[in-house]
C-alpha cells in the first residue's frame, strides 16, 4: 500500500512545488483523514463510491444467492441458514417474510446503491474532471457531502437488516398500502421506516452529486473543449445527472407522503382498508398515486443506471477498435432522445392497474418510440467495430458483452411495452428476465468495462488479466444461462416473487430449470468474488503502469501523470484542439485531443 | 455439511485460480508481453465466435426443451388476441436478434487485431443512419398499431349480456360475490365488513339489490361461452387477479375498483382433455406482491355449462339470509329469540 500512496504523495507534492500559487493546490497539512476519508479530491471520492459500491454489491449478490437457494430447492433444508439467521430461517428454511425482505433489500441495494451511486458516483467523479480538463469538481465540498450522505443512507439501510422484525419487505418499489400498513406484515414495521429514511438520504446524495456533475460539465471545460468535443462518457453522465436531478425529487415527495401515511395518520395513499380484521378510518386516498410518483422516477432511474454504461462502452469500443465511434452526433442525439422520452413512458409499468385504456395506448406509443434511439445506438456500435482492428482487453470484452445483453434485453422490452402482451407478461418472471438482462447485467458489464479500462488511471496498476478473462467468460455465459430460460417461465405465466410453486398446477413445471439457475447463480457469484479479490490485490500488487497512455487513447485523462495528484495536471491544463475520436485517421493510429489540427490533415467529422 | 463442502471446494478453486493467474503473468513477462497479448487476443476472438455458435445452438435447445410448457391454447377470446400479438412480436424480434447478435460476434472475430490490417477511419454516414432509424420506426409502428387495436378490443366495454362477478383480494385469499337473480351487485361499504356477523363483504343490507347476492370464497364459477365482467377490488393491500389460461390480469386496488371482461372458451372438463392432464384446473393467482402469503394466494376457477352453473348457484344461499337467518323463508322465523338476535346483529 505504502508504495502507491507514497508515489501519489510524491506527485502531489511535486505539483505543490511547481505551482505554489495555484488555487486548486492549496492543501496544506494533508492528513490521512483529509486525504482518504473526508477527501475533496474527485478521484478519491470516485474510489470511495466504487469501493462502497463493491461492498453493497457483495451484500446484494449474497442475498440473491440465498433466495435462489429457496427457489431452486424449496423442499431442502439448509441448517447453516438457521445458524446465521435464527428464526428467520427456522429449520434451515427461509421463512416467507424473510424471503421478501431479502428480495427487497437485494433490489433496492443493487438498483440504487450499486448501479446508481456505485456506477455514476464512481465514473462521473473520476472521469468528468479528467476528461473535460478540470482540476476538480465545481464544488469539491458538495461532492464530499454527496459521498457521505450516500454512506449514511447505507448505514441506515444496513441497520434495518438487524431490526428484530426484519428489513422492509414490500419489494424495491415499496407499493402502499402494503408498505404503509404496519398490520400488513413484519417487514412493514420499523424496517419500512428505515427504508424510507435511507432512501431520503440517498436522494439528497444523488442531488448533491448530480448538480455538481452538471455544473462541472457546463462551466469547467478546458480551453477548446466545446460541448461537441466532449467524449461520450461525459455526455452520458451529463444526461444521467439531468435525469436524476429532475426525477429524484419526485420520489422524495412520494417517500415523504408515505412516511406521513405511516406515522401521522394522513390518507394520501389509503382508502377503504380492512387489514387483519381491523377497519381503518382512512378514506379518499389513492394507492395508485404512489405508483405514478414512484415510476416517474423509476423509469428515468433505469436510464440513470444505463446511460453511464452506454457512454463508457462507446468510448471503450472506439479506443480498442482503433476506430472512431460511428456517428458521434447520432450517438448524442439518441442519448438526448432517450433522456427526453425517459420522462414520458413511466405508466408502462402500470398498464394493468386500472389505468384509463386510452392513456395506456398513449404510453404504448411513447414506450415503443424509445426503442428507436436504442436501435440507433446498437447499429452504431456494430458499425464502430466493423472493419476495426480490435484489441480484446477485458474492458473490450465486457463492452461487447454489454452490447449483446442490451440487444437481448431491449428486444424483450418491445414485448412488455406493447400493452396487449403486457397483460399476460406483467409481474411474471419474464419481466424479471427483461430488466435483469437489459439493466442489471448490462449495466454491470458497462461498469466492469469501466473498471478494467480506467483501473490503471485510478491506481497506477493493472488488474490481473487471467483472472479478468475468467471473470468475463464465466459471467457472460452464466448471465445468459440464468436469465435466458427465465423468459420461458414468464411466458408460462409464472408470477414473480413466488418462493414455492409446488402448490400450483399451472406453475409447477420448472423445478429442473430453477435448480439449474440456482447452481449457475452460485458459480457466477463466486466469480464476482474473484473479481473483488483481483481488484483489491491489484491495488497493492498489480503490475505497474509504466507508460502515461497505456491504451493509446485520445482523451485528456491520459495526459495526466501516471498517478495524478490533487489538481490532476502538473503544469497548465492542456488545451484541446479536436474531437476525441481521431483513431486511424490519415494512417495514424491515434491523435490525442491535445494535438493541434495540422494543415495537411484530411478534413472529416 | 454439504454447504461447508461446497464452500471448501470454492475456496480451493480460488487459491488455484489465483496461483495460475499470478504465474501466467510472470510467464507473460518472460515470454514478452506483446507476444502473449497477441496470442490472448486470438484466443478471445475465437471464443467470441464459439460463444455465438454455441449460444445459438443453446437458444435452439432451450426452445425445444421448454416450448411445450408455455402458453397452452388460450382459453378465452382475448387470450387468442394476446397470443397472436405475442407470436408476431417473437417473430419480428427474433429476426432482429439473429441479425444483430451474429453481426456483433462475427465482426468481433473477423476484425480482431492483426498486424496486416489498419482500422478503417469511418466516422459517420448519414444515409446509413437514416436507414436504421426509419426501418425500426416502421417496424415498431406496425407492432404498435396491431397492439393498440387489440388493446382497445380487450379493454373496451363488456357486452350487455355479460354476467357480473365481484372479485375481492385480501391477505391471503379470494372472495367472490354473484349478483343473484336481479343481476345487480348490491352496494357495500368497507366499514360494514364484519365476518363474525356474516357480512365479510361489507354489504349494505338496506340496499334491496343486496338481498339475493351470493358470497363464496376461493372458488369462482363461470359459464363457458358467456362473457363475464369481473368487478375487482381489494380489502387491505394491492393484489392482482391473474388468470394465466385466459391471458388476463388486473390489479385489485383497495379503494379504487377496477374491471376486466372476457369470454371463457372451454369448460374445465374440456381443458382436462385438451391438455391431457386429469388434474387440470384454471387457477387464479395473485400477481402483485401483497405480503408474506403472496406466493400461496391461489383461487380456483371452474368453467362449466349454463345448466351446471345454475345448479351450483341455486345451491348457494344468498349472504343476506346467512347473516339474517330469521329472514330465511326456509326456516321458521317466528320465535322471539331469533328476532332479537337479528336486531342485535344489525
Ligand atoms: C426497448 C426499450 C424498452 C422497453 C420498450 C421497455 C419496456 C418495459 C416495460 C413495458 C416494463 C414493465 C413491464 C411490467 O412490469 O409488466 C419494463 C420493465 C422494466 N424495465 Fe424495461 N424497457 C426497455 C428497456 C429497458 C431498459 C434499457 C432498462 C434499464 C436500463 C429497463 C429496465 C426495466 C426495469 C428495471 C423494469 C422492471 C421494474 C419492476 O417492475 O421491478 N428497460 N420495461
Ligand atoms: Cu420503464
Ligand atoms: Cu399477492
Amino acid at each position: 500500500m505504502s508504495e502507491v500512496l507514497n508515489q501519489q504523495a510524491a506527485v502531489t507534492d511535486g505539483a505543490h512545488v511547481a505551482h505554489p500559487h495555484e488555487q486548486a493546490h492549496e492543501h496544506h497539512h494533508e492528513t490521512f483523514v483529509s486525504k482518504y476519508i473526508f477527501s475533496m479530491d474527485h478521484k478519491t471520492i470516485g474510489k470511495q463510491f466504487l469501493i462502497t459500491g463493491i461492498v453493497w454489491a457483495i451484500i446484494g449478490g449474497l442475498f440473491s444467492v440465498l433466495f435462489r437457494l429457496q427457489l431452486g430447492y424449496p423442499e431442502e433444508s439448509f441448517p447453516i441458514l438457521e445458524t446465521f439467521f435464527g428464526e428467520w430461517a427456522k429449520g434451515g428454511q427461509i421463512q416467507p417474510e424473510f424471503y421478501y425482505g431479502l428480495v427487497t433489500i437485494h433490489g433496492t441495494v443493487l438498483v440504487f446503491f450499486v448501479l446508481t451511486a456505485g456506477l455514476s458516483g464512481t465514473f462521473a467523479n473520476l472521469l468528468i474532471p479528467l476528461q473535460v480538463g478540470a482540476r476538480d469538481m465545481a464544488s469539491p465540498f458538495m461532492n464530499m457531502l454527496s459521498y457521505w450522505f450516500f454512506f449514511l443512507a447505507g448505514v441506515v439501510m444496513l441497520s434495518s437488516i438487524f431490526v428484530h422484525t426484519g428489513p422492509a419487505s414490500g419489494g424495491w418499489t415499496m407499493y402502499p398500502p402494503l408498505s404503509a400498513l404496519r398490520q400488513a406484515g413484519d417487514g412493514q414495521k420499523l424496517g419500512a421506516d428505515l427504508w424510507l429514511v435511507s432512501m431520503a438520504l440517498f436522494i439528497i446524495s444523488s442531488l448533491l452529486g448530480g448538480l455538481n456533475y452538471i455544473a462541472t460539465i457546463l462551466n469547467m471545460r478546458t480551453k477548446g473543449m466545446s460541448m461537441t468535443r466532449m467524449p461520450l462518457p461525459i455526455w452520458a453522465m451529463f444526461f444521467t445527472a439531468i435525469l436524476g436531478v429532475l426525477s429524484f425529487p419526485v420520489l422524495l415527495s412520494g417517500a415523504i407522503l408515505l412516511l406521513f401515511d405511516r406515522n401521522l395518520g394522513t390518507s394520501f395513499y389509503l382508502s377503504d382498508i380492512v387489514v387483519n380484521g381491523e377497519i381503518l378510518p382512512n378514506e379518499g386516498g389513492s394507492a395508485i398515486l404512489y405508483q405514478h410518483l414512484f415510476w416517474f422516477l423509476g423509469h428515468p432511474e433505469v436510464y440513470i443506471i444505463l446511460l453511464p454504461a452506454m457512454g463508457m462502452v462507446s468510448e471503450i469500443l472506439s479506443v480498442n477498435s482503433r476506430k472512431p465511434i460511428f456517428g458521434y452526433m447520432a450517438m448524442l442525439g439518441s442519448l438526448f432522445a432517450i433522456a427526453i422520452l425517459a420522462f414520458l413512458v413511466w405508466a408502462h409499468h402500470m398498464f394493468v392497474t386500472g389505468l384509463n385504456p386510452f392513456l395506456g395506448s398513449v404510453f404504448v406509443l411513447l414506450t415503443l418510440l424509445i426503442a428507436v434511439p436504442s436501435a440507433i445506438k446498437v447499429f452504431n456500435w456494430l458499425t464502430t467495430i466493423w472493419r476495426g482492428n480490435i484489441r480484446f482487453t477485458p474492458a473490450t470484452l465486457f463492452a461487447i458483452g454489454f452490447v449483446s445483453l442490451f440487444i437481448s434485453g431491449g428486444l424483450t422490452g418491445i414485448f412488455l411495452g406493447n400493452s396487449t402482451i403486457d397483460i399476460h407478461l406483467h409481474d411474471t418472471m419474464f419481466v424479471v428476465a427483461h430488466f435483469h438482462i437489459v439493466m442489471g447485467v448490462a449495466s454491470f458489464f458497462g461498469m466492469f468495462a469501466g473498471v478494467y479500462h480506467w483501473f490503471p488511471k485510478m491506481f497506477g496498476r493493472y488488474l490481473n488479466n487471467t483472472m479478468a478473462y475468467m471473470h468475463f467468460w464465466v459471467t457472460m455465459i452464466g448471465s445468459y444461462l440464468i436469465f435466458w430460460p427465465m423468459h420461458y417461465q414468464g411466458l408460462a405465466g409464472v408470477p414473480r416473487r413466488y418462493l414455492d410453486k409446488r402448490g400450483w398446477v399451472s406453475f409447477n413445471d420448472f423445478a429442473d430449470l430453477d435448480k439449474m439457475i440456482t447452481v449457475v447463480s452460485i458459480v457466477v457469484f463466486a466469480v464476482q468474488l474473484l473479481f473483488v479479490f483481483n481488484f483489491f490485490y491489484s491495488i497493492f500488487k498489480g503490475r505497474k503502469v509504466r507508460t502515461q497512455n497505456p491504451w493509446g487513447a485520445n482523451t485528456l485523462e491520459w495526459t495526466t501523470p501516471i498517478n495524478p495528484g490533487h489538481g490532476n495536471w502538473e503544469g497548465d491544463i492542456p488545451e484541446v484542439h479536436r474531437w476525441p475520436y481521431d483513431y486511424g485517421k490519415d494512417g495514424r493510429e491515434f491523435i490525442p485531443q491535445t494535438e493541434p489540427v495540422s494543415a495537411q490533415e484530411s478534413k472529416s467529422h | 455439511m454439504q454447504v461447508l463442502f461446497i464452500i471448501a471446494i470454492l475456496v480451493l478453486a480460488f487459491v488455484i485460480i489465483f496461483q495460475i493467474s499470478k504465474a501466467s503473468e510472470y510467464v507473460a513477462v518472460l515470454r514478452g508481453w506483446e507476444r502473449t497479448r497477441k496470442q490472448t487476443n486470438r484466443i478471445n476472438a475465437f471464443m467470441l465466435l464459439a460463444f455465438l455458435v454455441l449460444g445459438l445452438i443453446g437458444v435452439y435447445l432451450c426452445n425445444e426443451k421448454f416450448k411445450g410448457r408455455i402458453l397452452g391454447e388460450p382459453a378465452s377470446d382475448h387470450g387468442v388476441l394476446v397470443d397472436r400479438m405475442l407470436y408476431v412480436t417473437i417473430a419480428v424480434t427474433f429476426v432482429v436478434f439473429l441479425i444483430t447478435q451474429i453481426a456483433l460476434f462475427w465482426f468481433s472475430y473477423k476484425y480482431q487485431e492483426s498486424d496486416d490490417r489498419k482500422a478503417f477511419f469511418y466516422p459517420h454516414n448519414n444515409t446509413l443512419e437514416l436507414i436504421w432509424t426509419v426501418i425500426p420506426a416502421i417496424a415498431l409502428t406496425v407492432l404498435v398499431g396491431f397492439g393498440i387495436v387489440y388493446w382497445f378490443r380487450i379493454t373496451g366495454d363488456a357486452p350487455k349480456d355479460a354476467m357480473q362477478v365481484e372479485v375481492v383480494g385480501k391477505q391471503f385469499g379470494w372472495e367472490f360475490r354473484y349478483p343473484g337473480a336481479d343481476g345487480i351487485l348490491g352496494k357495500k361499504y368497507f366499514k360494514n365488513v364484519d365476518p363474525a356477523a356474516g357480512n365479510p363483504a361489507g354489504q349494505i343490507w338496506e340496499d334491496s339489490t343486496n338481498k339475493d347476492d351470493v358470497f363464496v370464497e376461493q372458488e369462482m364459477h363461470l359459464v363457458v361461452g358467456k362473457p363475464v365482467k369481473l368487478v375487482i377490488g381489494a380489502k387491505d393491500v394491492i393484489h392482482d387477479v391473474g388468470l394465466v389460461h385466459f391471458r388476463m390480469k388486473m390489479d385489485a386496488v383497495p379503494g379504487t375498483p377496477t374491471t376486466m371482461w372476457f369470454t371463457p372458451k372451454y369448460t374445465t372438463k374440456e381443458m382436462k382433455e385438451k391438455t391431457g392432464n386429469p388434474d387440470f384446473v384454471y387457477e387464479l393467482s395473485c400477481d402483485q406482491m401483497c405480503g408474506k402469503g403472496h406466493w400461496s394466494m391461489r383461487g380456483v376457477v371452474v368453467v362449466e355449462t349454463q345448466a351446471e352453473f345454475d345448479a351450483w348457484l341455486a345451491s348457494k344461499k344468498p349472504q343476506y339470509l346467512v347473516a339474517n337467518p330469521d329472514k330465511d323463508p326456509s326456516k321458521k322465523n317466528d320465535t322471539p329469540a331469533a328476532t332479537t338476535n337479528a336486531v342485535a346483529i344489525n
